[in-house]
């Protein structure tokens, strides 16, 4: 359970240095991946107030690239690609031909020919084989996951420890843009991405650098104490921020508009697989809708607990546990849309038990908000 | 440190505990018991967020669940090494559920039992079998 050294598993080029330090590994998706170091409420704070460092080299990359390479990825895609500028990406949806999530993905177009999305692990093979059955020989399609690790260096310091490793500029970088340059000598894509509610960057690099540039930014970050976050952390931060996580809240499933993503859901951008079932099902309304909900006593209300309301079974949590920097016990759930507003009480079923919660809106935890608060 | 233990090397099982395969320890006073999940248990668990305990004048019976540990991660149920009724609960713990993660065999006691059949002390492990038992675990981890 602790340290299995599984060679089943698929490992990134950081395994043997989170062995090393002691890493809880666990078997996500297929890959032997970090936990956590010193703890996940640790790691949690760390990223909220200062900044961590994760190893997310288990991501899968995907390249499209040819003078027709919008036309694939606007016909897989859900969210609008031909908004894209060079250096800019977005966070979008690769679609059943039902409307539904085959994943979720962020879209970069680093040139009007070239577009690099950066898909879930454990999709990667389905995805690339779900795009290249829809590609028609417009484009070459690569799955190149193995040809690059990834580094999200995440909070409010996150900026400035990354800035004394790189030459580049990076208070030019926006968010959700990302440009190409020189981190520790080596040549990266340095994006301002990431899935913890904070401020970051995700740089993506030949692995053979890896522990090079992980080494140095752990002992340059542990002065300010910046520290190496696992995936218990990448997962509480996320729900935190109120993310969606592939296989929880969306799934061949769910579409955009129950997911509460009709913000990357753009029929008026085309024809795209299941434009024609997305736009029929805006028009008729959904009949669930994803909330988020508090606890309101001491209990936790965790994945896949029913939820209830007047003793009758209206959904299911998809993520739920403790946000360590709320203080507070939350989650997300599927239920009616009637019972989706604000306020609504509901109870989680807690191995048998009822507890009551409340719908609250999401996100939960707002940087912004928080910051002028 | 973390790999110390999983090596089984600078263990530190109080000597006059006694232990269950579940990974909870038993300190027995007279009639009287104390229990708690050891250092291994907590460390599987990771961080302790939350603690659901019986109360006091409950009577549990060994090896049958008495209440839950949860971590961020995961539940973790408790099994009792013995039976008996419930004489005191650890109050410290709603506050402070941290305390199972650094003071696992003296601050993070769970429950306090008066013990209603000591013959059932013979089935529970000394702390050097427990410790050959945790470290044979570590050793299938990493085999």
């Amino acid at each position: 359970m602790s340290n299995p050294e599984n060679s089943q598993l698929q490992r990134t080029a950081l395994n043997a240095a989170h062995r090393k330090m002691g890493a809880k590994m666990v078997d996500f998706g297929g890959w032997d991946m970090p936990l956590e170091y010193s703890g996940i409420l640790a790691e949690h704070e760390a990223v909220r107030t200062r900044a961590g460092i994760f190893d997310v080299s288990h991501m899968g990359e995907i390249e499209i690239r040819g003078p027709r390479a919008l036309e694939l990825v606007q016909q897989v895609t859900c969210n609008n690609a031909a908004a894209l500028k060079d250096g800019q990406a977005q966070y979008s949806g690769l679609m059943t031909d039902a409307g539904t999530f085959v994943d979720d993905l962020l879209v970069h177009r680093i040139s009007p020919t070239h577009y690099f999305l950066c898909v879930n692990a454990g999709n990667q093979v389905g995805d690339f084989e779900h795009i290249d059955a829809h590609n028609n020989a417009i484009a070459s399609v690569e799955n190149n996951g193995g040809r690059y690790s990834l580094l999200a260096i995440q909070g409010p310091k996150a900026a400035a420890l990354l800035q004394r490793f790189t030459p580049v500029n990076l208070d030019a970088i926006q968010y959700y843009h990302f440009t190409f340059g020189e981190v520790n000598e080596v040549h990266c894509m340095i994006a301002r991405t990431g899935y913890t509610g904070e401020d970051g960057f995700e740089i993506y690099f030949a692995p053979q650098h890896a522990e090079r540039i992980w080494d140095d930014l752990i002992e340059a970050g542990s002065i300010e104490g910046i520290i190496p976050c696992g995936l218990g952390a990448r997962n509480t931060l996320r729900l935190e921020a109120g993310m969606c996580l592939y296989g929880h809240e969306i799934d061949e499933g769910t579409t955009p508009w129950e997911a509460g993503l009709g913000w990357i859901c753009k029929p008026e951008k085309g024809e795209f697989l299941g434009r024609d079932l997305l736009v029929q099902q805006k028009a008729k309304g959904i009949e669930r809708k994803l909330v988020g909900f508090e606890m309101l006593e001491k209990r936790i209300g965790r994945d896949g607990y029913p939820v209830e309301v007047n003793g009758k079974e209206v959904g299911k949590v998809t993520s739920g546990g403790p946000a360590p920097f709320l203080k507070k016990n939350i989650g997300m759930a599927y239920v009616p849309t009637a019972l989706a507003k604000e306020g609504q009480e509901i109870e989680v079923v807690v191995r048998g038990t009822k507890a009551a919660a409340r719908v609250v809106k999401l996100p939960f935890y707002n940087r912004k908000k928080s910051a002028a608060s | 440190m973390i790999q110390a233990e999983f090596q089984g090397v600078e263990m530190a099982y109080p000597a006059d505990f006694l232990y269950t395969k579940e990974h909870e320890w038993l300190q027995v006073h007279g009639d009287s018991g104390t229990v708690g999940i050891t250092d291994y248990a907590q460390h599987e668990l990771g961080d302790v967020v939350f603690v659901e305990l019986p109360k006091v004048g409950a009577k549990i019976k060994s090896r049958q669940s008495f209440g839950t540990v949860e971590s961020v991660k995961a539940v973790s149920e408790i099994y009792s090494p013995v039976s008996g009724e419930v004489t005191a609960v650890n109050e410290d713990l709603s506050g402070s559920p941290e305390k199972i993660n650094s003071e696992p065999h003296t601050g993070g006691w769970l429950v306090k039992l008066k013990l209603a059949d000591k013959n059932e002390l013979s089935s529970l492990m000394k702390a050097q079998d427990y410790e050959k038992y945790v470290s044979e675990k570590g050793q299938e981890h990493s085999a």
